[in-house]
């Protein structure tokens, strides 16, 4: 159970609002349940809604609206890159396609490992470090900007060793 | 000697840590003169005192519409409370990034920016909504925030006074709307980011309901050096109705890509040539836009290159300056291509609330589809105009009504590139 696992962490996320808000506490809670299990499924949003007051749909509403929330398990790892129009210019979609032919998948599929997922999103705030992507882990998100289809692959390459050395055990610098 | 120099060449006022290594360290910070700004407006000015100065200098929202600072602050309900401030920090307009540098390297001045605005509207909480994606810059805000604590910085009774202020972060979650005020403070309540009906606006119906200002990254951090050395300072920066630095975001096709911090005035030429170094691979310049994806095509002629950056003279362009997100375009790019990729971020963008917007972003992406793949006629090129034109004037934010500036001023001003599109259609 979500209120027995975290009671310190949604006590600290709660005091942040006032009290007859607690509402605002709906984004940071889903953050704590997908850093946990890297999506957020059915249950976890109902002990959400329940912890505010409000109705489990309502927490669906939220997860479907916004980008960064998954209802559905994905790679372990997803390589986002960014593929806008100031990326673009600077060879962002050539970079995408050829680290996905790289790998043998097509944008938006997920290696056959189960690891990785590529897939192209929208504006990243890097446009003058394309092409970049950022790499998102369950509740940890990083930047690796000014990148080489090469490059990407040694980080791929090390992601992909690090997750078979450590098993399902969570990097700790993903908490830090 | 003030910690602010007087902005010429090589002097920082907001990307200070430019010029002063581990600036993000609180200690570093107030040896350079650090929250003495804050400490001086608690303790030895009125809170309208603060307000006046920030609307004499000038200052205008960095954000993208402009508007002028203190007069915002000046609009806050007295009559309802409690207050609060809410730092914009979603920067996801493509081509900004610009508040991502400034809360990397320059926290500080940042949080004491938003520590001078809570105490001028009396506001004792204040929040900071950061892009999901600025997870880490968050989780650093964070840090920082607790040495302030730590340090009496921040939190209750400060400098022995009776004000007390917290600053929280709060983390979006992956929505380009959110940028956009209202809907901004409706992602905050833990509802979907969707923009309200103004009026009313944010100074009386805000956060939870609550009189709230909402300022941008940028238009905070410029806040302590203006209170320190006055309106009159700043405005010897910029131009009479821009007053003050502007940190520039170049992107696209220039050499030297970056965050330029210069006064506002600044001309087109001056920032990508001299600062930028000018277009790579022997390619010439064919188009600006200034305000990133929400942009006008400028024609990159001689007379746009030496026009001023500033609110005044690239509305003259038929173009906005914004957040001042310059993406270059080069001879190299076809302008059908470059539209279909904006409207397939504001098709995506969206929030669906209204309809014009919803829909019109829709079949704007599926018929520059169609051009761009050399699949069209002139009638879908006309009709592309015609659904554009259709969206003006009737979106309930600026997301929609940006959406067909690109579109519009892409067809209007370069007419060429879309009868080359056409006819590779016709042999095909």
């Amino acid at each position: 159970m979500l209120a027995e696992k975290y009671t310190t962490e949604i006590q600290t996320i709660l005091a942040k609002y006032p009290p007859e808000e607690r509402r605002a506490a709906v984004m940071p809670l889903l953050y704590l349940v997908q850093r946990d299990q890297l999506y957020v499924d059915r249950h976890s949003m109902s002990e959400i809604a329940e912890i505010l007051g409000i109705s489990t749909t309502e927490v669906a509403s939220v997860v479907g609206f916004y980008s960064l929330y998954y209802d559905q398990p994905g790679g372990k790892y997803r390589i986002q890159v960014c593929t806008d129009l100031p990326c673009a210019l600077r060879g962002a979609e050539q970079f995408m396609e050829q680290l996905c032919q790289r790998l043998g998948i097509k944008p938006g599929e997920t290696t056959s490992d189960g690891l990785f997922t590529v897939e192209p999103v929208m504006c990243l705030a890097s446009c003058d470090k394309a092409p970049m992507f950022q790499v998102q882990s369950g509740g940890g998100l990083a930047y690796y900007e000014d990148q080489t289809v090469e490059n990407a692959l040694a980080l791929i390459e090390q992601l992909r060793t690090e997750a078979a050395s450590k098993g399902s055990a969570k990097r700790k610098d993903e908490y830090e | 000697m003030s910690k602010y120099p007087a902005g010429e060449n090589n002097s920082y006022i907001l990307l200070r840590q430019r010029a002063i290594p581990d600036l993000d360290n609180l200690d570093i910070y107030r040896q350079h003169g650090g929250f003495t700004v804050l400490e001086k407006a608690i303790t030895s000015m009125k809170p309208d005192e603060v307000i006046e100065v920030v609307k004499g200098s000038g200052l205008r929202g960095r954000g993208g519409a402009g508007f002028p600072t203190g007069l915002k602050w000046s609009f806050i309900d007295k009559d309802n409370w409690p207050h609060y401030v809410v730092a914009n920090a979603d920067e996801s307009e493509p081509g900004t990034f610009k508040d991502r540098e400034i809360m990397e390297g320059n926290p500080y001045q940042f949080l004491e920016g938003i520590a001078i605005c809570a105490y001028a509207i009396q506001s004792s909480a204040a929040y900071i909504y950061l892009r999901g994606e600025f997870w880490q810059i968050s989780a650093n805000l964070d840090r920082h925030i607790e040495a302030l604590g730590v340090a009496g910085l921040l939190g209750d009774n400060l400098f022995g006074s009776d004000y007390s202020l917290h600053i929280y972060t709060h983390l979006g979650a992956g929505a380009y709307i959110c940028g956009e005020e209202t809907a901004l403070l409706e992602s905050m309540g833990g509802k979907l980011g969707q923009p309200r009906l103004r009026p009313p606006f944010p100074p009386s119906f805000g956060l939870f309901g609550k009189p709230t200002v909402v300022n941008n990254v940028e238009t905070l951090t410029n806040v302590p050096p203006i209170v320190e050395r006055g309106a009159e300072w700043y405005r010897t920066m910029g131009t009479e109705k821009s007053s003050g630095p502007k940190i520039f975001s170049l992107s696209g096709r220039v050499s030297r890509p970056g965050n330029y911090e210069l006064p506002l005035g600044t001309t087109f030429r001056e920032l990508i040539y001299e600062h930028g170094g000018g277009i790579p691979n022997g390619r010439s310049i064919k188009a600006i836009m200034a305000a990133g994806a929400s942009s006008a095509l400028i024609v990159a002629n001689d007379e746009a290159l030496d026009t001023p950056m500033d609110y005044e003279s690239v509305p003259a362009l038929g173009a906005q300056l914004g957040s001042a997100s310059v993406i270059v375009i080069d001879d190299s790019i076809s302008i059908p291509w470059l539209i279909n990729k904006t409207t397939h971020f504001f098709k995506h963008e969206s929030c669906g609330k209204c309809t014009p917007c919803r829909e019109g972003t829709y079949w704007m992406m599926h018929l520059t589809d169609r051009i761009a793949n050399a699949n069209a006629t002139q009638e879908d090129v006309a009709l592309l105009h015609a659904v554009a034109s259709q969206i003006r004037g009737k979106c309930l934010c600026a997301l929609g009504e940006f959406s067909i500036e690109p579109v519009l001023s892409g067809i209007e001003r370069f007419k060429a590139d879309f009868d080359t599109a056409v006819s590779e259609t016709n042999n095909n």
